[in-house]
């Protein structure tokens, strides 16, 4: 018995290793371009409901290098979950993938280690400054090094339910309704107008939606930075521009303007299909968040519009290799590649990420492009004008740690839990704790 | 009995004990005795190879990293017991010891009572009792994301099915996540409809081992049914509850996904605007995961193994005085 099990396991791994030789041997056949024969296979970590749109973009590199075979994880994952599994491995120094996607937030936290990412300079990637938008670029910098090639800008609207609008007696014509929020001190009047007729449905989904956008545009029209100045001190409690949004958003939550959701979470999502709120702050890459949320059913209903005051960012996105991997030269190509304005505006056609090249932001089929369920509203034209207006804001390395603790300071206010000037105490307090 | 076995064997045994022991050749003798002395520690080996790589090691390296300030993917810098002191300081750690703790009360007691209570049921003769016995361990095989999945609808505040019922009575809406006691709640009740049963299970297994004749004496004697479960099935199930204690204190110290996934959304490692249902575990995955304090985070998971011997062992205290006050 035991000899023919022996014998029949060898026969099996005898067969096998005639298969791979055969397909190995036609792996090479197929290799013109490879300098070095073998197939290897690129791994591409990326994050997010839809992930990046790139897979029109991998076919064609992969007809183009036969030599190179691509997957990419990551898709349908949320990016806390994302960064979690990322701070693993670049902790371990082991299974990041050849090319690793870094949110705006998250690659100043990797900043501080750069020394584990390669330098994209080294793979020729110095030449390529102009096709970013200028605040990008420097964002993917750490020091003289070339951590990451962006690849698309959150840019800032806000995107609007036009059926509640109308319902409650305001303009549902995008220019109209961009037209009755100048400022954010108007923003806030348009939704008292709005409450005062809607009923049980809120002006906005979160109130740490709008301070996020707002802290963004009006550091960026400030002094320039958020939480940390740009020597890394922590400036919290000392940065006006910081105050201000506070202030601004506390006075949209006394006037009871929020539906008090915390984003991404699934009370949140459940919020669009109930019909919770009318509007959402919107940078690019949220038109497809909306669309996954909302559904079909409410296709036709959400329409974009022009963000008060001038221009703003939140999110975006950058490429880098980390330098566990085994193939940087390759993953380094692939990177730029996937960076070039041309394969921007892929992205874009396929998912609505707003490109962070210049070129590319000024294309004719993007200014041309209307987005069909935000009822054909001119998408590449809103927010390419916010890109562009947007005037750069320097994030610091714990920034999302205290992000967060202001965030959680807001949404006490919201639940009732704490006073406002109690909250912003908390705020002080637990941001200085995540700042250590 | 006793006598049968013994004489089984003294009848079957004699003929190997009769005959002395063969001469072994020399060549032999070696390896034989090498075999006797090595081989039982071959034997055990394996689970000590691994406890050693996976258990202990860890464990050491922990504390070491925590004697540093250690930042993600960098060197560290030795700093001594200044995490420990730090940590000792800390408002938020000490929140989330309370709140571990208050969960650990919260959810455990009524799981281990009702537990004991449902196994006492299952024990009987009732209708039906195999398909009731299997339904105990449904839970258990279901995955914590989809139980907290289910949970974190069943208490969502504009659309949950609790609120829903509660309105019933005419209580208005509970936002379940703002205050500490209505998050408590809600996370002990997902922690109990996993873990009761598994519970129920144990407390069975052991109650059908205490023999039947205690209770048909003590049924001759007049002893009511609910006097014979506390004068003879708690006693009789002591070392078995000591047990479920102590493992539900360690799983409920330890408590981790289902108040992290109660918040789903962005930064829910704090649990909770104001960390009204922030646990040990998400505050040391905080240092880790959003402050990148490798060193503190390492500081926190020690003080966790330490706290989780110290309740156990004032636990063990507690329970082993079950039925001993007779």
């Amino acid at each position: 018995m035991s000899v023919t099990t022996r014998r029949r396991f060898a026969a099996v791994a005898l067969a096998s290793v005639a298969v791979l030789a055969v397909t190995t041997a036609c792996g090479d056949d197929g290799d013109e371009g490879g300098s070095d024969g073998g197939q290897i296979t690129l791994t591409v970590d990326v994050f997010g409901e839809q992930g990046f749109g790139y897979e029109k973009l991998y076919e064609q590199y992969m007809k183009d290098h036969p030599n190179i075979k691509i997957e990419e994880r990551g898709k349908g994952m949320g990016l806390g979950d994302y960064n979690t599994r990322l701070t693993q491995w670049m902790a371990s120094g082991a299974g990041a993938g050849d090319i690793v996607a870094l949110e705006e937030g998250t690659i100043v936290q990797f900043k501080a280690q750069k020394q584990n990412f390669v330098n994209l300079a080294d793979h020729g990637a110095a030449s390529l400054e102009s096709n970013f938008l200028p605040w990008k670029w420097n964002d993917g910098k750490a020091g003289d090094q070339i951590l990451g090639l962006g690849t698309d800008v959150g840019s800032m609207a806000i995107c609007y339910r036009k059926d509640l609008f109308e319902k409650a007696g305001l303009p549902t014509e995008r220019e109209a309704v961009a037209a009755q929020w100048p400022t954010w001190d108007a923003f806030i009047e348009t939704g008292k107008k709005f409450q005062a007729k809607s009923g049980k449905v809120k002006f906005v989904d979160a109130a740490t939606n709008t301070f996020n956008s707002i802290l963004m545009q009006t550091a960026g029209n400030g002094t320039g930075y958020t939480y940390y100045d740009k020597s890394d001190q922590f400036v919290l409690s000392s940065n006006p521009d910081v105050k201000s949004a506070w202030d601004l958003t506390v006075k949209a939550i006394e006037a009871k303007l929020s539906a008090g959701l915390q984003t991404f979470s699934d009370p949140w999502a459940t919020g669009f299909k109930q019909d919770q709120f009318a509007i959402v702050t919107c940078p690019a890459w949220m038109t497809g968040v909306i669309k996954g949320n909302a559904g079909d059913a409410a296709a036709g209903k959400w329409d974009i519009a022009k963000a008060p005051g001038n221009g703003g960012n939140w999110g975006g996105s950058f490429l880098s290799v980390p330098k566990q991997s085994k193939h940087p030269k390759e993953a380094a190509e692939l990177a730029k590649f996937l960076t070039t304005p041309e394969a921007q505006l892929e992205a874009f056609k396929a998912l609505g990420n707003l490109p962070s090249s210049p070129k590319a932001l000024e294309d004719p089929t993007l200014l041309a492009s209307k987005n069909d369920y935000f009822s054909n509203a001119p998408a590449g034209e809103i927010f390419g004008a916010g890109a562009k207006d947007f005037k750069p804001v320097y994030l610091g390395p714990k920034n999302q740690a205290v992000r967060d603790a202001v965030e959680n300071a807001l949404r006490s206010i919201e639940q009732g839990q704490r006073k406002p000037a109690e909250a912003w105490d908390d705020a002080l307090k637990a941001g200085e704790a995540a700042s250590k | 009995m006793t006598t049968n076995t013994a004489d089984r064997t003294r009848r079957g045994r004699p003929a190997h004990h009769a005959q002395p022991p063969r001469p072994r050749k020399a060549r032999g003798n070696f390896g034989t005795r090498l075999d006797l002395k090595t081989s039982p520690y071959l034997y055990v080996a394996p689970f000590f190879v691994i406890f050693l790589i996976f258990q202990l090691y860890p464990l050491v390296y922990t504390f070491w990293v925590s004697l540093h300030n250690q930042p993600l993917g960098g060197e560290g810098e030795f700093v001594g017991a200044d995490n420990f002191t730090a940590l000792m300081k800390d408002e938020q750690f000490w929140n989330s010891v309370y709140n571990t703790l208050g969960i650990f009360v919260v959810s455990t007691i009524p799981q281990l009572l009702i537990g004991l209570y449902l196994a006492n049921a299952l024990n009987r003769k009732l209708r039906g009792r195999g398909f009731f016995r299997m339904t105990m361990a449904v839970p258990i095989i279901t995955s914590t994301a989809a139980v907290a999945i289910i949970f974190g609808q069943l208490y969502n505040r504009d659309f949950g099915l609790a609120n829903w019922v509660l309105g019933w009575f005419g209580v208005e809406s509970i936002d379940w996540r703002a205050t500490k006691w209505a998050s408590w709640i809600a996370i002990s009740t997902m922690v109990d409809w996993r873990w009761t049963g598994y519970n129920t299970l144990i407390y069975l297994a052991s109650m059908q081992s205490i023999p039947k004749d205690l209770y048909e004496s003590a049924a001759l004697d007049g002893a009511s049914a609910r006097r014979q479960f506390w004068q003879i099935t708690v006693p009789m199930l002591r070392p078995t509850i000591i047990f479920t204690v102590i493992i539900s204190t360690i799983g409920g110290l330890q408590l981790f996904a289902e108040p992290l996934m109660f918040s789903s959304g962005s930064g829910n490692y704090t649990g909770g605007t104001l960390r009204q249902y922030q646990t040990v575990t998400m505050y040391l995955f905080e240092n880790m995961f959003t402050r990148f304090n490798l060193g503190y985070a390492a500081t926190v998971a020690w003080a966790l193994f330490l706290l989780i011997v110290i309740v156990a062992f004032i636990n063990y205290l507690l329970t082993r005085r079950i039925g001993s006050a007779k």
